[in-house]
């Protein structure tokens, strides 16, 4: 049913019909919409699970890690430094080999404190064997909830999912959203089922120790199967087009990128105004194109390669940093091309930090110092302030 | 013929107080119960790869989280209606309950969570090599609240995880010890038989860092009682209930002399230091009534 | 790829614990045993079994020799002895 809704109370909607059976979440601006949205939901009685009401994001993504290895499915939601709190969680559910679905409101890390959005904090942990997905509208996100569920529970996989949107402009934005019908997201979602849970019946250890004779093996494991996601989510993504009949998800996304000659590389909220722009800048004739990243980790290196591999001039624009190692997903993106013959001009640009706007001329300036000189790590909308 | 739920072939030392506790605790739950245990000793001498010593299901996750990973198995049972099936046990050490778990703790028993939480206490970080925690009582010897020239040891007395514990009135908090094994399985068992949270703080002596015998264990946890040093007490709802009477006041050292962390407190220059201890004794069976008048 | 490091129940009796003995090891002498259980209740191991008076033993594969159970016995019916 299509219903005009704000980004977070399609979220809670979308994340009831997906069943949990415990939900666990501690406040955090901007992602308290979400988990407000749901805890409504149980209090009038639409939706059955049990709520848990922790005292940190620590506890909140250990409160899941719980429930999951007690075979039932689980939700969390946070933000920024509750991310990071639970930085050391979210990298043993993913050791664990724990099914999580978690929405990451996108927001700036502390210090200074700030509550608007770039990427930094998910950026942060993406090495820690999550599948990491950025939405660009509110459908989008609340479809690879969907998505999600079924991909991280997929037997094959076994592994936590992170979407990502960008908070206030997501989170608070308002959209016209279709929310599916509870019977099409049962067809889609099949129950949750644990091989290898806590169940008296069947008594198992789980998270053991792990000498160097069998620690290495683990990585290894998660690695490959990490390899094996890049072609499960598109199968995945062609399901849910069949059963939803709508085309979200996947692992990237071209826009006018057939003939273009210079192309920017981003991910999430900010596509749209890069779509709008290429539109603008299209019209004047010149070959501007847009790619946008939807899968994160596993990064989809093939389908970026063949994507980008005709264009002359490629910016990576990133609403995040490895300080004093450039933007992360630059250096990704420039190590795709290493040895390979072709050799585009790829350049860096960091944007939208702290919620900096990103505005159509921001962007157009990307597109025009792409074809300047080549440049590493660029801010873009940086103010003359005085730095003392 | 016996078969503990807590098997041999697990790496604890010889004499572990731990190892025994632990054992006492999850052969009196019997098998419906879920372990949930934080990093420690524990943990690390019972399951290492490809062993286990568990005969029951068993999960740990990190050093702070059982209190929380806890929440999270008893909230799943809820949800597939088998909360009255199957016990859960969220264990921790000194340092896992009294100082970096003891957040999710307190969250846990504010929830009203149906779990039993226990401490073994051993009074320090046994299991990176005997550093101080919250739970370390005062002039111990340890690797980083060493004995010197300007030192006496730990500088303040164990934290009162008790009494924090019975301030969120939750159904049942007692101390025990595996110096009376009986008691403590009594505790277990009464623990269990109450619905919310409930904790046992169990004292546990370590051969290894308290530096006596291991054929000494039992008789040490043992005077720590008999001295006031570590009071058997149970609370339920926040109001004491019960107490174990000493009939005689043994003075500290009869504890503190058969263990190498407080060897420098039987000097003649530690006189001063000695009668510190000797007062948290004193302070203890005061508090708590524990003599026989 | 998946690997479950998961653990089967007690299959840490794969790891025999009695080589560390370097010293002593009980010996259950059977005579005076009254089942009081003391030893049994007491071990870290947990390796000691018995049900009937002068049933008691323990398993040498497991025991580490820490004495526990000589020292508690009521009867003094558990000595250390030198191991051969």
């Amino acid at each position: 049913m299509k219903e005009y809704l704000e980004g977070s109370q399609a979220i809670a909607k979308v994340v009831a019909l997906c069943r949990p059976g415990v939900i666990s979440a501690y406040p955090i601006t901007p992602q308290t919409h979400i988990v407000e949205g749901l805890a409504q939901l149980v209090a009038d009685g639409e939706l059955k699970v049990e709520f848990v009401n922790v005292e940190s994001e620590h506890s909140a993504a250990s409160c899941c890690l719980g429930a999951l290895a007690t075979g039932v499915r689980a939700y969390t939601s946070t933000s920024s430094q509750g991310l990071l709190l639970m930085a050391e969680v979210i990298f043993n559910i993913a050791g664990l080999r724990l099914p999580l679905v978690l929405t990451c409101a996108n927001r700036a890390v502390s210090a200074p404190i700030n509550i608007w959005n770039d990427h930094q904090d998910s950026v942060t942990v993406r090495d820690s064997g999550w599948i990491q997905f950025y939405a660009e509208s509110i459908q989008e996100a609340a479809d690879l909830h969907i998505q999600g569920y079924r991909l991280s529970e997929d037997k094959r996989v076994l592994l936590p999912v992170m979407i990502n949107i960008d908070g206030y402009i997501l989170t608070h934005g308002y959209e016209v959203v279709d929310i599916p019908a509870q019977e099409l997201v049962d067809k889609f979602l099949p129950p949750y089922q644990l091989e290898r849970k806590l169940d008296p019946t069947h008594p198992l250890t789980l998270g053991v120790l792990a000498g160097p004779d069998y620690y290495m093996e683990t990585r290894f494991a998660i690695e490959k199967t990490m390899e094996d996601v890049l072609s499960i989510i598109p199968e995945i993504s062609n399901e849910f087009h069949r059963t939803f009949g709508r085309n979200t998800g996947g692992l990237i996304e071209k826009y006018c990128l057939e003939d273009a000659q210079r192309v920017i590389v981003a991910m999430g909220s900010v596509c749209g105004t890069i779509k709008e722009t290429i539109d603008e800048i299209r019209e004047k004739g010149e070959k501007v194109g847009l790619l946008k990243i939807i899968t994160y980790r596993p990064l989809p290196q093939e389908e970026i390669y063949q994507a980008l591999k005709k264009v002359k001039e490629i910016a990576v624009l990133e609403k995040a940093i490895s300080l004093g190692g450039f933007g992360p997903l630059y250096t990704e993106i420039k190590s795709l091309f290493q040895g390979k013959g072709e050799n585009p001009k790829i350049s860096g640009f960091i944007v939208g930090l702290g919620g900096r706007d990103i505005t159509k001329n921001s962007i157009k300036t990307v597109f025009d110092k792409l074809s300047g000189k080549q440049t590493d790590c660029e801010f873009i909308d940086l103010k003359n302030v005085e730095i003392r | 013929m016996y078969k503990p739920l807590l098997s041999p072939g697990h790496t604890a030392c010889g004499g572990c107080g731990q190892a025994l506790a632990a054992r006492l605790v999850v052969d009196i739950a019997g098998p419906n119960v879920i372990v949930v245990n934080n990093t420690g000793c524990l943990e690390v001498f019972s399951t290492g790869y490809p062993d286990s010593s568990w005969e029951v299901p068993f999960i740990h996750s990190l050093f702070e989280n059982a209190g929380a990973v806890a929440s999270g198995v008893e909230s799943a049972l809820k949800y597939l209606k088998k909360e009255d099936q199957i016990n859960v046990i969220a264990q921790a050490g000194d340092g896992g309950t009294a100082d970096i778990g003891l957040q999710a703790l307190s969250g846990m028993w504010e929830r009203g969570h149906n779990v039993l939480s226990i401490c073994y206490d051993n009074e320090a970080y046994m299991n990176t090599g005997i550093q101080r925690s919250g739970l370390t009582p005062l002039d111990t010897n340890t690797t980083t609240s060493p004995v010197g020239k300007f030192s006496s040891g730990n500088i303040r007395p164990k934290k009162n995880m008790i009494e924090i514990a019975s301030a969120h009135g939750i159904s049942y908090v007692a101390s025990a010890t595996v110096g009376f094994p009986r008691d403590l399985q009594r505790k277990i068992k009464k623990a269990l038989s109450l619905k919310g949270p409930k904790f046992l703080h169990i004292h546990c002596p370590c051969p290894l860092g308290w530096r006596h015998e291991p054929n000494l264990t039992l008789e040490v946890a043992k005077l720590a009682v008999e001295t006031g040093l570590f009071p058997l007490v149970e609370f339920e709802f926040g109001k004491l209930i019960n107490v174990y009477k000493l009939k005689e006041h043994k003075p500290v050292e009869e504890y503190l002399k058969l263990q190498g962390r407080f060897k420098h407190l039987l000097s003649p220059e530690a006189k001063a230091e000695l009668a510190r201890v000797q007062e948290i004794a004193d302070g203890n069976i005061e508090r708590y009534g524990l003599l026989v008048k | 790829m998946i690997i479950h490091l998961t653990a089967k129940p007690g299959s840490a009796r794969n790891n025999k614990t009695g080589s560390w003995r370097i010293e002593k090891k009980p010996k259950f002498l059977q005579k005076n045993c009254v089942a009081c259980k003391n030893c049994l209740i007491i071990c870290p191991e947990g390796c000691i079994t018995g049900e009937e008076k002068n049933t008691f033993n323990c398993d040498y594969d497991f025991c580490k020799g820490c004495g526990l159970c000589a020292v508690i016995c009521p009867k003094q019916d558990i000595i250390m002895v030198s191991e051969e």
